[in-house]
């Protein structure tokens, strides 16, 4: 399996692609601050902050489609710091760019809309906002636990002052919350490294799956590593956090949230798992449990939600929970199995990070049109503004898993995985799951359609705001058919293109 | 070259109208009906450019792999031809009936994005090359209906919408369950792969008719076989061209289809009787055909009565398909196309009497002939099809299906055929003494429930010609069933292929 994540390989970085990495993972930050010195409310910073890192991403995909993975190994004193960049890598980047693009085009025109007078601190959205993305990728990138260690302990910090811009009291409440929590998960996190180092004296990942052996230190450090990210990732039953987060934040920066900075966690969990104990199904079935009681849990609660935002939480809790069922799938299984689910595991995070950033997006722009924060609120909304319910269609239907979307080729391979492992209950977990998950959609739906109400303060959002929700669902269901793109950036794994 | 587009323009003719529709303003009716009709002729025109192509002998396929081991492919073969002529026919029809229908109501713009999606998901089912696509299509055309069905936003249309989903939804994911498991078994099954499956050994018999029962359950709900069949009445709550062309041929045919294509091109017939499955499903098809006969005696609103017999006459189509021999195959395509014409007639008609005449229930409809004669002359070549009275397509049917009965040696199906008959004259016979012989407030006897004067004839001709057009291709299909291109005509070419390796 190791091979699948690229931290083993020959090829050394060519010039021109470590100036486009550290253009991509720089970048972001350096914009994001140059922004912070305008107002918030002007939209080219946070064009900038994810164009240009884009585009330096697109010449790398080239680079790597050619000649393979490549990696980099930093020596900053005694420290030394490895990076990759291999196909799953890039995707994972491309996906944060991509989503940072969207919300940065969309939160200027949100602000003007949703805050009537924004506070001193706001300016600290495009610092904070490019800080997020620069941590995100050093994560993705990351080939040894002082840079993942970095990444998560900044991207946690980022998320949290982005969570209190707005200044409000239910947002500080929240925030403070999520603060602790994450403090609490980093130290666990820092704890297993500790044991880690202790033990067997490095930190690199590919080194560290070569020496490390079963042993009561691996076991207590992987528990601590795992307690410490699945908390953060808002596992079931760690999820509690998560909901007052997003009901309280921006709409802009619930979406970033949702998308990426729960999947980096959880994207850290995989890989080391799958780096340090390959072979451990047993405890890999404990957090599939977890996972199928994510997806029962989340998906009862977001159904009986009474506001939008609440529905849109729910739901993430409720979809993580298919990705934790790709930790069985993916641990102590055949060649042929895990090779299936490792795509529908990645597949199931793009369709899910794109659609959920569409769906709150849309939500975002219903909550403002209405004025009003719970389902019910939206009586008459499919005529007055097709376009927003239209995007939050589209990117159901990639989150119910119904085709053609990229939630279906997900749950497609999912499923095939499961039962090419003849691991029944999965089957079981993903079904209730699409039943539950078709259940909430469509309550907001129903609402939606109602036609005798006699309502006219409604103020319509900017057009702009509609068609970033909207363009951010359709990549979610074109990724469905066109899935051999992505698949094929998967398979670069190795050294070899 | 165009070979292989030309499946795929076809599709994309319904397809791309949906976003342009939703782009136009909703005022602008007259730009969408223009584009809803040059659509619905272009369509029917490429269908028939296929059908041609299909008799030649020539081969259309287009596909592309999604994931590894999975492809989406469309390709033409006779029986889905059948489904797509038909479909494509009735979408040009019913286009001119909803455009004339919902004049001047709200969410026509909305409306008629949701229908021309409807209609690609019916062409995606007919030119399905594999169970992928298919279920990709069944899929789709299930969310392309919900908007349809809870149109007109009332309470009632959001319980029937609710019903809907429950039924359909759940019926999609079995049916997920159902082919995923089958890939796994096998990898991706072209249609008409028989081989794929009858070579597996007989250790794999048991699991095969398992998983032939899950199949069967997903496609079963949109059949709407018995008891897998309460979304249909509830859902006539919809606007009269969604219940005509949804209702009573896109999403019931689309299970019925479906369940074709499980018997003969994924299992093959053969393989079904050697497991025995056939006699299941003549022993389903036979309950419902008799359990929803007795259901539609019992209702006493025009709709539902119309629904319940959509219920027993779809199940035509499986008991042909589940009779042994080439007779009870042919009985059961052509049925396919013959009981969507018929069925769309009724359904225009009983949308005509609501739309002049305020008319619902069917003790209202005393004296109705002689208000509005076209209309139920229409109505009365439909009933009598559905009766099986000759020279209307239904004879033909049902003609067919006694042979093969006999063919297979189940001569009691014959009995099934009589009775069911009987029970359809019961049902339809009153109605019929009604229109022509009671009189009415035409005779100056009471008053219609809420009259209106739409059109220079007897109702507005959006609503009138289209009605004309389907009652005359249903008593066409009957009468000149020998010739080339008639439904009986494709179905044959079917059974052929079928039977003859």
């Amino acid at each position: 399996m190791i091979e699948r994540l690229g931290l083993v390989t020959t090829q050394l970085p060519t010039a021109t692609s470590s100036a486009m990495v550290l253009l991509a993972v720089v970048m972001p930050v350096l914009l994001g601050v140059l922004g912070g010195a305008w107002r918030p409310l002007r939209g080219w910073p946070g064009l900038a902050l994810a164009l240009i890192p884009l585009l330096a991403l697109l010449w790398l995909v080239q680079q790597i489609a050619v000649h393979g993975t490549q990696a980099w190994v930093l020596e900053l004193g005694s420290l030394t710091l490895h990076w990759r960049a291999n196909g799953l890598t890039l995707l994972l980047l491309l996906l944060t760019q991509w989503l940072v693009l969207a919300s940065a085009v969309y939160t200027p025109a949100y602000l003007r809309v949703a805050e009537q007078a924004l506070g001193r601190g706001a300016v600290w959205l495009w610092p904070l906002m490019g800080l997020l993305a620069t941590s995100l990728s050093l994560i993705w990138m990351a080939a040894d636990l002082l840079t993942l260690y970095i990444g998560l302990e900044l991207m946690g910090l980022t998320a949290v002052g982005l969570i209190l811009l707005p200044g409000r009291e239910e947002a500080l409440a929240a925030g403070m919350r999520y603060l602790l929590l994450a403090l609490i998960g980093s130290l666990a996190f820092l704890l297993g490294v500790a044991l880690l180092l202790g033990s067997w004296e490095r930190l690199d990942l590919a080194g560290l799956a070569v020496v490390v052996e079963p042993s009561p230190v691996l076991w207590v450090a992987m528990a601590l590593l795992s307690a410490g990210l699945l908390l953060k990732a808002a596992a079931f039953p760690l999820h509690a956090w998560l909901v007052p987060v997003h009901g309280s934040a921006w709409t802009p920066v619930s979406a970033l949230h949702a998308a990426l900075v729960i999947k980096a966690s959880f994207f850290i969990a995989l890989q080391l798992w799958l780096v340090l104990a390959p072979q451990a199904a047993a405890a890999a079935w404990l957090v599939g449990g977890m996972g199928a009681a994510a997806v029962v849990w989340g998906g009862l609660l977001a159904w009986r939600a009474d506001k939008l935002k609440d529905v849109v939480a729910w739901s993430t809790v409720s979809q993580l929970g298919y990705l934790l069922i790709g930790f069985p799938l993916l641990i102590g299984t055949s060649t042929a199995v895990a090779s299936i689910a490792w795509a529908g595991v990645w597949l199931q995070l793009l369709a899910h990070s794109l659609a959920k950033a569409a769906m709150f997006l849309a939500v975002g722009n219903l909550m403002l049109a209405t004025g009003e924060s719970r389902v019910s609120g939206l009586a008459g909304a499919s005529r007055r503004f097709p376009l927003s319910l239209l995007s939050f269609g589209i990117a159901a239907i990639s989150l119910v898993g119904l085709p053609p979307s990229a939630g279906f080729t997900a749950k497609w391979l999912l499923l095939h995985a499961s039962l090419a492992a003849g691991q029944w209950p999965w089957l079981v977990v993903l079904a209730v799951g699409t039943l539950l998950s078709a259940a909430y959609v469509f309550r907001v739906f129903r609402y939606s359609f109602v036609e005798d109400v006699e309502r006219e303060d409604y103020r319509p959002v900017p057009l702009r705001m509609d068609l970033v929700a909207l363009a951010l669902a359709l990549a979610s269901l074109i990724l469905g058919l066109t899935a051999t793109w992505p698949l094929a950036l998967l398979a670069i794994a190795g050294g070899t293109p | 070259m165009s070979q292989a587009w030309l499946p795929l323009i076809t599709l994309a003719t319904s397809l791309l109208v949906a976003p342009l529709i939703l782009l136009l303003p909703e005022r602008a009716w007259r730009a969408r009906a223009v584009l809803n009709l040059s659509a619905a002729l272009l369509k029917l025109l490429l269908v028939g450019l296929m059908v041609v192509g299909l008799y030649q002998g020539r081969e259309f396929a287009f596909g592309f792999t999604v994931v590894p081991g999975v492809e989406f492919l469309l390709r033409v073969d006779a029986l889905g031809m059948m489904f797509a002529g038909l479909s494509s026919l009735l979408w040009l029809a019913t286009t001119v009936y909803a455009i004339g229908y919902l004049e001047d109501s709200p969410n026509r713009k909305r409306f008629f994005a949701f229908f021309s999606l409807c209609v690609a998901s019916t062409t995606g089912i007919a030119l399905a090359g594999n169970f992928f696509t298919f279920l990709l299509f069944y899929e789709l055309l299930t969310l392309s209906t919900y908007p349809l069905v809870v149109h007109r936003g009332h309470s009632a249309a959001l319980a029937a919408g609710t019903v809907y989903l429950r039924y359909t939804l759940s019926g999609g994911l079995v049916l997920l369950l159902g082919v995923v498991a089958l890939h796994a078994l096998v990898g991706d099954i072209t249609f008409g792969e028989r081989e794929m499956l009858r070579d597996l050994g007989p250790e794999y018999h048991s699991l095969l008719i398992g998983l032939f029962l899950v199949l069967l359950l997903g496609l079963g709900v949109k059949a709407a076989l018995v008891p897998l069949h309460g979304w249909l009445p509830r859902a006539m709550v919809a606007p009269a061209p969604v219940s005509a062309l949804l209702h009573a041929v896109a999403v019931v045919k689309a299970g019925a289809f479906g369940i074709v294509r499980l018997v003969y091109d994924v299992y093959g017939i053969q393989l079904t009787f050697e497991l025995g499955l056939l006699t299941l499903l003549t022993a389903l098809s036979v309950f419902t055909i008799l359990y929803a006969s007795l259901r539609a005696l019992a209702q006493q609103e025009l709709k539902p009565r119309l629904a319940f017999s959509t219920i027993s006459q779809v199940s035509y189509i499986v008991l042909g398909i589940s009779l042994f021999g080439p007779f009870g195959t042919i009985a059961g395509l052509a049925h396919l196309m013959h009981q969507g014409l018929m069925k769309v007639t009724l359904f225009y008609c009983a949308g005509n009497y609501a739309e002049e005449l305020g008319i619902h229930r069917i003790d209202e409809l005393d004296g109705a002939g002689r208000r509005m004669p076209l209309t139920s002359l229409a109505f009365t070549v439909g009933a009598l099809g559905m009766i099986g009275l000759p020279p209307v397509a239904g004879f033909i049917s049902k003609w067919y299906l006694g042979i093969g009965a006999v063919q297979a040696g189940m001569s009691w199906v014959i009995a099934v055929l009589v009775a069911s008959s009987l029970l359809n004259a019961a049902y339809f016979l009153p109605i019929l003494h009604r229109l022509w012989f009671r009189a009415g407030p035409e005779h100056g006897k009471g008053q219609w429930p809420e009259e209106r004067h739409l059109g220079r004839f007897e109702t507005s001709s959006w609503l009138l010609w289209p009605t004309l057009a389907t009652a005359l291709f249903s008593l066409l299909a009957g009468l000149l069933a020998g010739l080339p291109f008639s439904p009986l005509d494709l179905a044959t070419l079917v059974a052929t292929e079928e039977y003859l390796p």
